[in-house]
């Protein structure tokens, strides 16, 4: 199948290599495991027990308190710890609420939900509620509730479910070991996605720079029908899921629109494997598979690694430091985030944790716009970074979302490749920071003001009623004075 | 390692502004070369004096407004502008041409707009039309080859005197533009005129009189080529500009050749190739989008034909690229690319079927 083009993108070194080679290695159990409330898109889980409290592995310790959020399951056997603030991995750095678990090293199950033996004679509800009951939200980084998306096929008309094998971020291996190491069941997975959505065509999409996994996906696809296996440029971002979308079937999502608007469902292929887990096995979202690398770390590999184990066990697990590190990511580098030190924990959306040495960041002191066009040419959206960039450092937020700042995807692109090493995505992130907080404060400015026009309109009501209730008085008041002058 | 946190991305392309810059320096090399070894050393002390003065202004301006002088310096701009207004000045020109040149070039062009990528207009070209207004003469007094290691080269105490005189009135020399203006002045057509020109090799090679750099057409395109390869220019620019100054020049010569020279001649002659791939291809004065180039490069093309062919002055280019660059901010508006997901207009495109 030839890929239809997209536009933009560039073309980072991948540093696959570092990684790529290393089988998906089990993980010693920490001894304390963090698990943030709000891994996921949606409302934060509500925890389930105490401190205190004994806890076995694959026990719910968190509901969801809405569709749009996921519960938490306990990753091992252990004694809950404490309910407290932790710092978390998240772009903010701020402190989240987590519940802490203290592992009896017993890695003792609780009972798990029944296996479904057929899951498609299921019918799709079950698939959607038994995903949602995992705590599966999406593993490519982007955490959105998982069920809320294999609940689409209700919403709209759909066709396709296209698995996004792309591993677009540099480093990162983690899916690529899944797809070589587990084919089979990432490709059950996809069909059991593929049966709650409904739809009957499947396209698996692999970035050509792992050509193992794309033979050994097409292998494993073989005995299917309606499953196709596309290799896809090497190009960034053609991960992101709208472009993957456009570059495997032409179809460009409009501005504001959900994918599964133009007909295809955009799942990862970690999410497979892990919605097989949960069906065919009952086995809850509890680990996930995450690429440990970097020139900065002693041996890069890829690990299935508890959800809440600290980074700091990973890093010394990986043989330490062999450099310090400039930079300690979670995720890729491109779109990923820097952490604030080594004790946050892996969370569902890690799909690996990347120390870079000062070299392979390439930065520069930044220098002034020679305004070469690069960044708008490179931009996959099509916006103009070095405009808006410009607006925004003169304050005209208005300006800069009139100019698309609110459509940008913070792919990195544009600042990956600026000449004068202009932080262009810092730029972007405030401003949508700010015109998000402006939209609210807006939003909450004018509920303030109906508020305020519906107490005024109450008083002037409860003034009338009082006036007529006056004037009722006086008009009896007036009234026995008649009887009596009577 | 608490540190403050920042934003991605967290790794950088191999790209910087200084080797762009130093590529832009390798790329005119050869064809500087040429042409100073053509002029001799008149032409040498010449390139020598305002390359030296841009990048003395540059260090003087940074130090009086309290920047670092060297690290400016090593951004490249100041030798590219200093480098290409040498370039377009007559080989024998005086000294001082060359510094009040690059004074007008660095100081004023540049600086005064606020610096390294904030100007409107190129800063080499401003230079070049702000000395050609106001000593036409001097700017338009050019030499014939006058080769090195020949008996044609300047000795040194002549190579001097040059430097503080200019060329001396005995060996004033036009250029094929220059000469076949003189002549349609005079009534001659151009046809006839335009056949004094050195045969096509020499216009090739760059054997004629002209600016310090425009000469050499072939060495100027392989320095052009180099840049295309190394992806520091793209093609629409020199393509739109040739383009449109081949054909305009064409169809009018179709339609009188007895008053316009054909389109090859426009190419050969004059600083048709170091404008299309040198000058007008500027990042800060130019458009950024490839649409936005095409119309950019079209218009300096077609505009220099016109001033070539209409105005007083036997060359056009530096002007038509200045008037281009007042449209630049105007272009960049009107050639945005389309948003994903959206219409030319910003609206979001329609649900289509599918
Ligand atoms: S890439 Fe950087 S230097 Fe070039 S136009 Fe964009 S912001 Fe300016
Ligand atoms: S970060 Fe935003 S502006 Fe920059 S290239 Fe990506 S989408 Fe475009």
């Amino acid at each position: 199948m030839k890929n239809h083009p997209i536009r933009g993108g560039v073309h980072p070194r991948y540093w696959k290599e570092l990684a790529s080679g290393q089988p998906i290695a089990a993980f010693p159990l920490p001894a304390r495991l963090s698990l943030p409330l709000q891994q996921h898109v949606g409302a934060a889980a509500i925890p389930l027990v105490e401190p205190g409290q004994r806890v076995r592995k694959g026990e719910r310790i968190a509901l969801a308190p809405g569709a749009m959020s996921a519960p938490l399951h306990a990753p091992t056997s252990g004694v809950v710890h404490a309910i407290e603030e932790i710092t978390a991995a998240h772009a903010s750095g701020l402190p989240q609420l987590a519940i802490v678990i203290d592992s009896d090293g017993l890695d003792e199950w609780a009972e798990l939900p029944a296996p479904l033996a057929d899951p498609f004679a299921a019918p799709p509800e079950e698939i959607v509620r038994r995903v949602a009951e995992a705590g599966i939200v999406g593993q490519g980084g982007a955490v959105f509730p998982t069920a809320v998306k294999l609940g689409m096929g209700k919403q709209y008309r759909l066709d396709t479910l296209l698995l996004n094998g792309a591993e677009c971020e540099p480093y990162i291996t983690s899916d690529d070991r899944v797809m070589r190491e587990h084919a089979a069941e990432v490709i059950d997975g996809a069909r059991i996605m593929a049966h709650a959505l409904g739809v009957a065509k499947i396209i698996i999409a692999i970035k050509k720079n792992k050509p193992e996994a794309i033979a050994i996906m097409r292998e494993a696809a073989r005995a299917f029908a309606g499953i196709e296996v596309v290799g896809v440029k090497i190009q960034y971002p053609i991960g992101y899921a709208q472009y993957l979308t456009q570059a495997v079937t032409g179809r460009e999502t409009p501005a504001g629109r959900r994918n599964a608007e133009v007909g295809v469902v955009v799942q990862n292929v970690a999410t497979a494997l892990a919605v097989q887990r949960a069906v065919r096995h009952g086995v809850p979202l509890i680990s996930r598979v995450v690429t440990v690398t970097g020139t900065a770390v002693s041996r890069a590999g890829n690990f299935e690694v508890p959800i809440g184990t600290p980074v700091a066990e990973l890093i010394a697990h990986c043989g330490g430091y062999r450099a310090r590190p400039r930079f300690l990511v979670n995720g890729g580098p491109m779109m990923g985030f820097q952490l604030p030190d080594e004790n946050v924990p892996v969370v569902k959306g890690c799909v690996g944790i990347v120390a870079l040495a000062e070299e392979e960041t390439a930065r520069q002191p930044e220098q002034a716009c020679i305004r070469c066009g690069t960044c708008m040419d490179v931009c996959p959206i099509g916006l103009p970074p070095v405009e808006m960039a410009q607006l925004i450092r003169k304050d005209r937020l208005d300006d800069a979302a009139r100019l698309g700042v609110g459509d940008c995807i913070a792919c990195g692109s544009c600042a990956w490749a600026c000449p004068s090493h202009i932080p262009l995505v810092q730029y972007f992130n405030h401003a949508n920071g700010a015109l998000w907080t402006a939209d609210r404060q807006q939003r909450k400015n004018e509920r303030l003001r109906q508020l305020a026009e519906a107490r005024s309109a109450r008083l002037e009501a409860a003034r009338q009623e009082r006036l007529a209730a006056q004037a009722a008085r006086k008009a009896r008041a007036a009234a026995p004075r008649q009887e009596i002058s009577e | 390692m608490k540190t403050t946190l920042q934003s991605g991305p967290f790794a950088h392309a191999d790209h910087r502004v200084d080797r762009t810059m130093l590529t832009v320096l390798l790329a005119l090399l050869p064809a500087t070369l040429f042409n100073l070894w053509l002029f001799g050393l008149p032409a040498i002390l010449l390139f020598a004096c305002t390359l030296g003065a841009a990048l003395g202004f540059e260090a003087l301006w940074l130090a009086a407004t309290g920047r670092d002088a060297r690290a400016g310096l090593a951004d490249g701009s100041a030798a590219i502008t200093g480098w290409l207004l040498a370039l377009s000045l007559p080989p024998w020109a005086p000294w001082w041409l060359g510094v009040l040149g690059a004074f007008i070039a660095i100081v004023i062009a540049k600086h005064a707009y606020g610096g390294l990528g904030q100007n409107l207009f190129n800063p080499a070209m401003v230079a070049r039309v702000a000395l050609l207004v106001s000593f036409p003469v001097i700017m338009t007094a050019w030499v014939a080859p006058q080769p090195l290691f020949t008996e044609r080269a300047a000795s040194v105490a002549q190579s001097f005197a040059v430097l503080g005189q200019g060329v001396p009135d005995t060996m004033v020399s036009a250029t094929p533009l220059g000469h076949v203006k003189t002549e349609l002045s005079r009534a001659l057509p151009a046809s006839q005129s335009a056949a004094d020109a050195p045969a096509l090799p020499d216009l090739l090679l760059g054997r004629r009189a002209g600016s310090m750099g425009e000469t050499s057409v072939l060495l100027i395109l392989a320095g052009g080529l180099f840049l295309l390869w190394r992806r520091v220019i793209t093609w629409h620019i020199p393509v739109a500009l040739l383009g449109s100054l081949f054909a305009a020049a064409q169809l009018a010569s179709l339609a009188d050749p007895a008053r316009y020279t054909d389109g090859l001649f426009h190419l050969l002659t004059g600083a048709s190739f170091l404008g299309a791939f040198f000058i007008a291809t500027d990042y800060v004065t130019s458009p950024m989008s490839p649409r936005g180039k095409l119309i950019y490069g079209a218009g300096c093309g077609f505009l220099t034909w016109a001033i070539r062919s209409y105005a007083g002055y036997p060359e056009g280019m530096a002007f038509a690229v200045l008037l281009m660059n007042a449209l630049t901010p105007i272009i960049d508006q009107y050639t945005r690319p389309r948003v994903f997901g959206r219409q030319r207009n910003g609206e979001p495109l329609p649900l289509r079927p599918f």
